[in-house]
C-alpha cells in the first residue's frame, strides 16, 4: 500500500476529493485519507445542495462567484456524472419588516462586491414562483444562483481523481501530524505512518483536533443540521430557496423530490451520540416552516430525514490556505454549513496554491490566523 | 466497521454480463449493470452505492432491494456479503404527509 506522496490530503469529503482531482490533473501524486468508511460521509453528502452566492459573507463571495462562472457550468461533463446543476436563481424569502431589513443589508453588501442581487416585492416573488403563499412580502433575488446534487458531485470528484491515479484510503482516522526539520512531513493514523511534502487538512470538524497536534488551533465547534426529502412530486419550480432567518432552505431535485434543510433553534445544544442523528423536534419544525411558505406541499409525503454536523467557526466563514508557522501545511475547514457550492472553486484554487504558491482569487481574508480576542 | 480500505486495490476489469439489464432497485429503476459499473468506479460501500445511484432511496427505502444490491457488490469486490455493512435506515419508517409529520406528539401525561 502506498504511504508516500507529494501531497497527503486528510479528509475524503468534497473539498479533499476536489483538491485531489485538480492536483492529479496537474500531474501531482496524491494520497487521500478518510477517517470514516465512506467517501464524502460528512457535510458533503448531508447538505441541502445550494450553489449560492447571495446570503454569503462578502469574504467568501469572490471564491464562490469564481466557481459559478468558471467551474460549475461544465462540471457534469468534466466529472462524467450528472451533477444535476441548475442555475435558475435563488429567492431568499421574507415575511416581516425585520426580514426585509436583514435581506436588504445582505443584498447591499453583496452588490458592493459585484454580485447581481436585488430586493423584490411579494408580487414579483410570486411571478417567479407562483406556489409561494401571500405571507411572503419580499425576497432577495439572485438570478445566477442555483443548486446541484451533492452526492453525485462529491462522488464524481472521487471517481475521477481515483481514475487519474489518486490513492484513496478509507477507515484511516488521522491522530497526529508531525513536523520534521521545520517542515510538515508525517501523517499518523492508528495503522500507518504516511509521508508527504505537503499536507492539506480538510477534515471538517475533526480538523481542529488534528491541527492541535502541531500547535494550530482554529476556533470552531459543532452544530447539528437536519434535512428531509419528500417523495417525487410533479415538477413545480427550479429555483433554490432560502429564508431571511434561515429557518429552512431547499429545492426540487431532478428526481422530483423536494430536499429541504432547516433548523429548530437548538442545533448547538443537540446530543452528540458520536454520530449525527436527527432530533425529534427539528423535522416537524421544518415541515411547519415549509407549509407556511408552500401550502401546496402539505400533502407531500416525507420519505427520509437525516442529519449532519456542521463545522461552525466563530465568524461564520472558513479557514483556508497556508499555515505560516509550518511550511507545507494547508488548511480548508470550518465551512459553516455552506461548503458545497463553493467546493469546486476551493479545490481548484488550493491545488494551484499547493503547486505554484499562487491563487487567482485572493484568500487573504480567510487566513486561519484572523481570530483575535475581543480586548 | 472502520477498517483500512485501500481503494486502489485491483478488483479486475469490468466484464459485461448477460443479465446487466436486470432491474434490481425497482423504485428507482437501477439495473445490475449500473451497480456493477459503480463498483468499478470506486463505490465500494453500500452507502456510497446508494448515494451514487439512488438504490434504496425510493418509496420502499431499500426494503426490497438492499439484500440483492449487497450480493452484487460483494461478488464484484470478491468479498463475503457479511463484510459489507448495510446503509443506514432513516426515519420515518413509512412515508408520512408533511402536515402529519408537522404535528407535535400529544402530551400523554395529562391522560394519566
Amino acid at each position: 500500500m502506498k504511504t508516500k506522496a507529494e501531497v497527503v490530503i486528510i479528509g475524503g469529503g468534497i473539498i479533499g476529493c476536489a483538491t485531489a482531482y485538480y492536483l492529479a490533473k496537474m500531474g501531482i501524486e496524491v494520497i487521500v485519507l478518510e477517517g470514516s468508511d465512506h467517501i464524502g460521509n460528512g457535510g458533503s453528502s448531508r447538505n441541502g445542495g445550494g450553489v449560492r452566492q447571495s446570503g454569503r459573507d462578502v469574504r467568501e463571495l469572490p471564491l464562490v462567484m469564481y466557481g459559478i462562472r468558471n467551474l460549475w457550468p461544465t462540471l457534469s461533463e468534466e466529472l462524467e456524472v450528472d451533477c444535476e446543476y441548475h442555475q435558475d436563481g435563488n429567492l431568499r424569502l421574507g415575511k416581516t419588516e425585520k426580514h426585509r431589513e436583514i435581506l436588504t443589508r445582505l443584498a447591499d453588501s453583496a452588490r458592493n462586491v459585484g454580485l447581481d442581487v436585488r430586493m423584490i416585492d411579494g408580487d414579483e416573488v410570486r411571478a417567479i414562483n407562483p406556489y409561494l403563499s401571500d405571507e411572503v412580502i419580499c425576497a432577495s433575488w439572485c438570478p445566477t444562483d442555483g443548486h446541484a446534487n451533492p452526492l453525485t458531485t462529491t462522488l464524481g470528484y472521487y471517481k475521477m481523481a481515483r481514475r487519474l491515479g489518486v490513492t484513496f484510503i478509507t477507515g484511516e482516522p488521522v491522530t497526529e501530524l508531525r513536523v520534521i526539520k521545520g517542515k510538515i512531513r508525517q501523517v499518523i493514523t492508528p495503522n500507518h505512518v504516511y509521508e508527504g511534502e505537503n499536507v492539506l487538512v480538510a477534515a471538517g470538524l475533526d480538523s481542529r483536533e488534528i491541527l492541535t497536534t502541531v500547535g494550530i488551533d482554529i476556533p470552531m465547534t459543532n452544530s447539528l443540521l437536519e434535512c428531509l426529502v419528500t417523495e417525487a412530486q410533479p415538477h413545480m419550480f427550479d429555483q433554490m430557496l432560502g429564508t431571511a432567518e434561515a429557518d429552512f432552505y431547499g429545492h426540487q431535485t431532478k428526481h422530483g423530490s423536494f430536499v429541504f434543510g432547516g433548523s429548530s433553534g437548538l442545533e448547538r445544544y443537540n446530543k452528540d451520540n458520536g454520530t449525527p442523528v436527527n432530533s425529534s423536534k427539528t423535522a416537524p419544525c421544518i415541515c411547519r416552516g415549509i407549509m407556511k411558505y408552500f401550502p401546496d406541499l402539505a400533502n407531500a409525503k416525507i420519505v427520509r430525514t437525516w442529519a449532519g454536523w456542521m463545522d461552525a467557526s466563530s465568524d461564520g466563514v472558513p479557514s483556508l490556505g497556508t499555515v505560516d508557522e509550518i511550511p507545507g501545511l494547508y488548511v480548508a475547514c470550518a465551512f459553516n454549513g455552506h461548503g458545497f457550492g463553493i467546493a469546486p472553486a476551493i479545490g481548484e484554487q488550493l491545488a494551484k496554491l499547493i503547486v505554484t504558491g499562487k491563487t487567482d482569487v485572493d484568500l487573504g481574508e480567510l487566513h486561519y490566523d484572523r481570530y483575535k480576542a475581543k480586548i | 466497521m472502520n477498517s483500512v480500505n485501500d481503494r486502489s486495490r485491483d478488483i479486475g476489469p469490468f466484464v459485461p454480463g448477460p443479465d446487466d439489464d436486470m432491474l434490481i432497485c425497482r423504485c428507482e429503476e437501477i439495473t445490475k449493470g449500473e451497480i456493477r459499473k459503480a463498483v468499478h468506479d470506486g463505490m465500494w460501500t453500500l452507502t456510497e452505492i446508494r448515494r451514487y445511484l439512488r438504490t434504496g432511496m425510493g418509496l420502499c427505502q431499500g426494503q426490497t432491494c438492499s439484500r440483492l444490491v449487497k450480493g452484487i457488490v460483494a461478488r464484484e469486490l470478491g468479498v463475503s456479503p457479511a463484510e459489507l455493512e448495510p446503509a443506514t435506515s432513516r426515519v420515518p419508517m413509512r412515508p408520512i404527509e408533511m402536515k402529519i409529520f408537522a404535528n407535535e406528539a400529544p402530551d400523554e401525561r395529562e391522560d394519566g
